[in-house]
Order: C-alpha cells, then structure tokens, then sequence
C-alpha cells in the first residue's frame, strides 16, 4: 500500500454535525460529519507519532472554512514529518468554505496558488463532483501549482424516512460514497484526465481489483478506498492483490503503463 | 484487539418468529470480550447491504470459544443474516467498544433492560454473579408475546422482576418503576441499563435523582463500528451549543456513565 490520508484537519478542532451522521443507501452510505476533527495541533503531537510507525506514506486531508484557514492549517503541515497534503476542496457537510472554493476555477486556482507559496511538500487537490464540469476545475488545481489532484469526494444525497417525513440525517444532506457513485466517479476521472497533465488519484466506490483497474484505464495513477473499508477492514489489502493477478493475467509489467489505456468506442 | 473472524455458526434458535440467536466459534473474540462489547457483523458478500451490522454479544462461552448473539429480524441485513445455516461462517469483527459494563467496587447491581435492549444485559449479569455480587433484574416488554429469556435471566439473578406495558405477563406497568418501589427500601450500588431511548432516560434520570452511579448501553447508526468514520456520534453533557462536544457510540461505547452523555 502506497500511502494512508488522513481524515480532514483543520487549523482549529471542529465538533462536526449532529447525529444522525450516517445512513445506509443502496450499494452506498451517506455520510455528514462534518469535518469533526482535533485540530492539526492535537494531530501532530498524538495522531502523527501512532501513523508514523507504518512503513507508508502519510498524507494529511487539509480543510478550512477560508482562504487563510488553508494557508495557516498547511503553514503547519510543511513543518511535519508527512508526505504531502491532500487540499479539501470539496467537504458538502459544512456551511462555509470546501466545497464553496471547489466549485469555480478561479476558487480552486485561488486557493491552490495561496498555499502552493507556503507548502513546500507534495500537494493534490481533492474535487467535488457536485459541479457542471470537472475537467474544468481540475484544470484551476493545475494552473495554481498543484502536483497531482484527486477525485471524486462525495456526491450529495438525501435520504428520507417515510414514517416521520423527515431526511434520515441530522444535517439532512449528506455526501453519498461507496459502490453506488462509482460510475459517475470513472466518468469524472476519465474527463479530468483528457484536461490535465498532473497525475490523478482516483476514488468513488473501490471495493476490489476489478474496481482499481477501471479507475486506472480511465486515467488515474493511484487509487484510494473510503467507505469500501467499513464493509471490508482487509478491502484495502485484497484490492492490491486483485491488481497483481490482474497485470500477470494479462503480462503486465508496470501498472502505470494501463494508465488512461481505455480506448473510446 | 478486535479481530475480523470467519466465525462457524454452531447453533440457530429461533426465540420468537422474529427473534434469532446464534451461537459461533469465535476464539479470538471470545478472549478478549467484555461485557458490553458488540459485533460488526457483514451480512452479504455482495455490497448489497453495504454495511455491516452492529449485534450486542450476548453470552460468552469461554471455555469453549463460543459467543452468542440474539438478533431481531427487523430489516434487509437481519433477515439476511437470519438466512444463514448452522455449519455456514459469517464474517465478524469484535469484541469491539472500548466502553464496557464495569463492576468497580459495586457489591449489589440493578440491571434494567428493554426490549431488545436486554440481550447485552445477560453476560454483564453473568459475570456479576460469578463474582458473586447481588443481582436485582427488572426487564420490561412490550406485552406476553415479546418476553424472552425469562429462565435464562432467572438463572443469573437473585431477582428477576418482569413487567409488560398491557399487563399480559408479570407486573403490569414499566420495569424502571418496579426499580423505583424497590429503591426505597433497599441500598443500590450502581444501575446498568439498556433498551429504548425513554427507558434510558428515565433511568438516568432516577439515577441522577438518588445518586447511584449508573451505566447505559447506546446505539447509534454506524458506519464502521470501528471508530475511524466518526459516524456514531453521541452528545457529551457538557456539550453546549457555543461548544458542542461529541464521543462515539463505537468507541467510547457502547456503554457509558449515563451522567457523562446527554441522551
Ligand atoms: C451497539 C449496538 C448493539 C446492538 N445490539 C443489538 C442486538 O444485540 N440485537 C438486536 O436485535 N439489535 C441490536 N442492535 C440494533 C441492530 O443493529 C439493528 O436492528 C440492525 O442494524 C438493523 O439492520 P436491518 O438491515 O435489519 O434493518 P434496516 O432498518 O433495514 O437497517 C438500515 C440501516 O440502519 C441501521 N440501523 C437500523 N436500526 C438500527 C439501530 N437500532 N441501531 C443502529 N443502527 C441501526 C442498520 O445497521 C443499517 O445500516 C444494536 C445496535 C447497536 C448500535
Ligand atoms: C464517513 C466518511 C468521511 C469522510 N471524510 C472525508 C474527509 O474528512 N475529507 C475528505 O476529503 N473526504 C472525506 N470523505 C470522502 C472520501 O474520502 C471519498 O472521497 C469518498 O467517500 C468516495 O470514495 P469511497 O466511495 O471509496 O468512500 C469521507 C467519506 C466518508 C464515507
Ligand atoms: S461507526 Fe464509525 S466511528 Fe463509530
């Protein structure tokens, strides 16, 4: 395995939503935590030293509700012993910020060129998928400097209880992950690699090999799971090995050369 | 440690039409788990449902390396699993809630219990009793229909009151007011309780009240179960709106000091 991130950290803790957080939907979950974290102090004194002790890369989701909050929150993640960061532009579960920057190419551009001049470190951009045009807002990430982006977060969904008529979660909205928005996600990668020249991280959905190796045809580079390991605590491990017997099944040397290798009909 | 078994179904029961237990050959789990511990248990090899489910363990066989769990058929992921033959192996991982039943100095227990919110309830009094403290048992059911485990809660008690809201069966009424009754006249060291939300509040409130440490059980809609999603998010009492304050339910829980949460 390549590398854990982080959940988001912000500058300051934040207590997240309300419960209910999560529910259930077909092949999927929504979820409104709302960003509930410690703050990136508390991470780097008691988080950090736990996830060091793994043999991989460590990069740290970085969220804000401004412009500052990102640049003051990554100030500190370039003083840290981590591998790079991952810019939360995307978040749907919070009022302010996130998902507010990812949705224009001029917010993303913005945000990504202010805390490029003060990260030193690795830096992908995470995208919303809840936009017109993807390909387009990556393209911001790449011209604000970003090394890499990655996508999809989650796509905002709703689910209603039909006793009480009233939205199962608290927030009421929630972001929607797992196998169910896995299509919409390939989609996504594969728009978004015809616009930039930076390597993409793909996710949405990936519960096995299978999974992987679609993402990577439609043009990422790596791959990451999310609520696949709720289901699966060993998704993770199982998936790494499904891609092995995928590139000897079909002598594949190197995984990056089935890279964006889909031929459109 | 939780750990992600491949556990052998051994026994199938069915308590009531709706009401299955299970017993399974969990060695590793059955090591490490207290009283108050639940499962994840993953109730299709498809991602249909997508999550697991969270179960109560319901007694532990240590010397044998087994654990039961009662479950109510309630949904898509129950009836599932309520599908499964005994020899089949269902995919669990546990012990998992870092928030256990604990005894501390307590020599007399009153355990209250609703619903099928009694089924963790039996291996706390179990293990009470084999320590040999004093255990006073109330459980509360809808009517005659819904009672379950009476012989098996007798069994690990040196009282066991039964109520039903109609009167159908035992005491007519709510097991929390026969616990009421019987405070007045004997000395209580700590109540553990769980069941249905106004039950718990009723008890934590009665707890406040008299001043007996008191200890619930709490379920939460999950993601995980493993304290990674922080899904399963429960109100801390000294949370505020200026500062509001969350645990979770799966990790610091299940069972909590009913004063700590604000339920
Ligand atoms: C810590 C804990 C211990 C539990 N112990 C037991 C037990 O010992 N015996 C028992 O019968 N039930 C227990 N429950 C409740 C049990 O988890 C639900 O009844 C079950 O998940 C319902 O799944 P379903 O697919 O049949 O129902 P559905 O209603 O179709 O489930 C839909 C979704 O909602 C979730 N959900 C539904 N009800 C609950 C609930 N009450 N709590 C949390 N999530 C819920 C499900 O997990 C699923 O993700 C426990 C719950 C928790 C949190
Ligand atoms: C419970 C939960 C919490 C999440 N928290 C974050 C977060 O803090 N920051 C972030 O960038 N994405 C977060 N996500 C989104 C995931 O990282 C991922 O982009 C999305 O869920 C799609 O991938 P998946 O289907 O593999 O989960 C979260 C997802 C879930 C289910
Ligand atoms: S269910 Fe994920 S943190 Fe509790």
């Amino acid at each position: 395995m390549g590398g854990i991130i982080t959940k988001g950290t912000s500058i300051k803790p934040r207590s997240g939503n309300k419960p209910p957080r999560v529910c259930e939907t077909p092949s999927g979950m929504l979820n409104s935590i709302g960003l509930q974290n410690p703050g990136v102090e508390y991470f780097a004194e008691n988080d950090l030293p736990f996830l060091k002790k793994f043999d991989t890369a460590i990069i740290v989701n970085a969220c804000g509700s401004t412009v500052e909050d990102y640049i003051e929150v990554c100030k500190i993640l370039d003083t840290l012993d981590i591998d790079g960061v991952e810019l939360n532009l995307s978040c749907p579960n919070v009022k302010e910020g996130c998902m507010a920057f990812g949705s224009s190419y001029e917010g993303v551009k913005e945000v990504t060129s202010k805390v490029r001049k003060v990260l030193n470190k690795p830096l992908i951009v995470k995208l919303t998928p809840n936009v017109s045009n993807i390909a387009e807002i990556a393209k911001g990430a790449e011209d604000g400097g970003a090394d890499g982006v990655s996508l999809i977060n989650t796509l905002l969904g709703m689910k209603i209880d039909i006793e009480k008529r009233k939205p199962v979660l608290a927030n009421n909205t929630g972001g929607l992950s797992g196998p169910a928005i896995r299509p919409v996600a390939v989609r996504m990668v594969y728009e978004v690699a015809q616009a930039v020249n930076i390597p993409i991280l793909g996710m949405g959905g990936i519960v096995n090999g299978e999974d992987a190796i679609e993402f990577m045809l439609a043009g990422a580079s790596a791959i990451s799971i999310g609520a696949g390991n709720f289901q699966d605590p060993y998704t993770s491990i199982n998936t790494i090995k499904q891609i092995e017997e995928y590139m000897e099944k079909h002598n594949i040397e190197n995984i990056s050369d089935i890279v964006g290798k889909v031929t459109m009909n | 440690m939780p750990e992600v078994v491949k556990a052998k179904l051994i026994e199938k029961e069915y308590l009531k039409p709706d009401i299955v237990r299970f017993k399974v050959e969990a060695k590793s789990i059955v090591e490490t788990a207290k009283p108050g511990n639940f499962l994840e248990i993953r109730v299709s090899e498809t991602t249909v449902p997508f999550l697991r489910r969270p179960i109560s363990i319901y007694n532990l066989n240590k010397d044998e390396g087994t654990l039961e769990f009662i479950f109510q058929i309630k949904g898509e992921g129950t009836k599932l699993l309520s599908n499964k033959e005994e020899g089949d192996l269902i995919d669990i991982i546990g012990p998992l809630g870092m928030g256990t039943f604990k005894f501390s100095s307590y020599n007399k227990i009153a355990v209250v219990g609703g619903g099928i919110g009694v089924f963790p309830l039996y291996e706390l009094s179990k293990e009470a009793k084999e320590e040999e403290r004093e255990v006073n048992i109330y459980l509360g059911f809808r009517s005659k229909d819904y009672v379950v485990l009476e012989k098996e809660f007798k069994g690990v008690s040196d009282k066991l009151v039964l109520t039903t809201d109609d009167g159908s069966y035992g005491i007519k009424g709510f097991a929390i007011n026969e616990l009421e009754k019987d405070l007045e006249k004997e000395k209580i060291d700590c109540i553990y309780a769980c069941g249905p939300l106004p039950m718990l509040r009723a008890v934590k409130k009665l707890a406040i009240e008299k001043d007996i440490p008191c200890q619930i059980s709490l379920e939460e809609r999950m993601g995980c179960g493993i304290g990674v999603c922080l899904g399963c998010a429960v109100k801390t009492a000294r949370s505020s709106d200026e500062n509001p304050e969350y645990w979770h339910v799966c990790k610091g829980g299940p069972v909590f000091r009913a004063k700590d949460v604000d339920i």
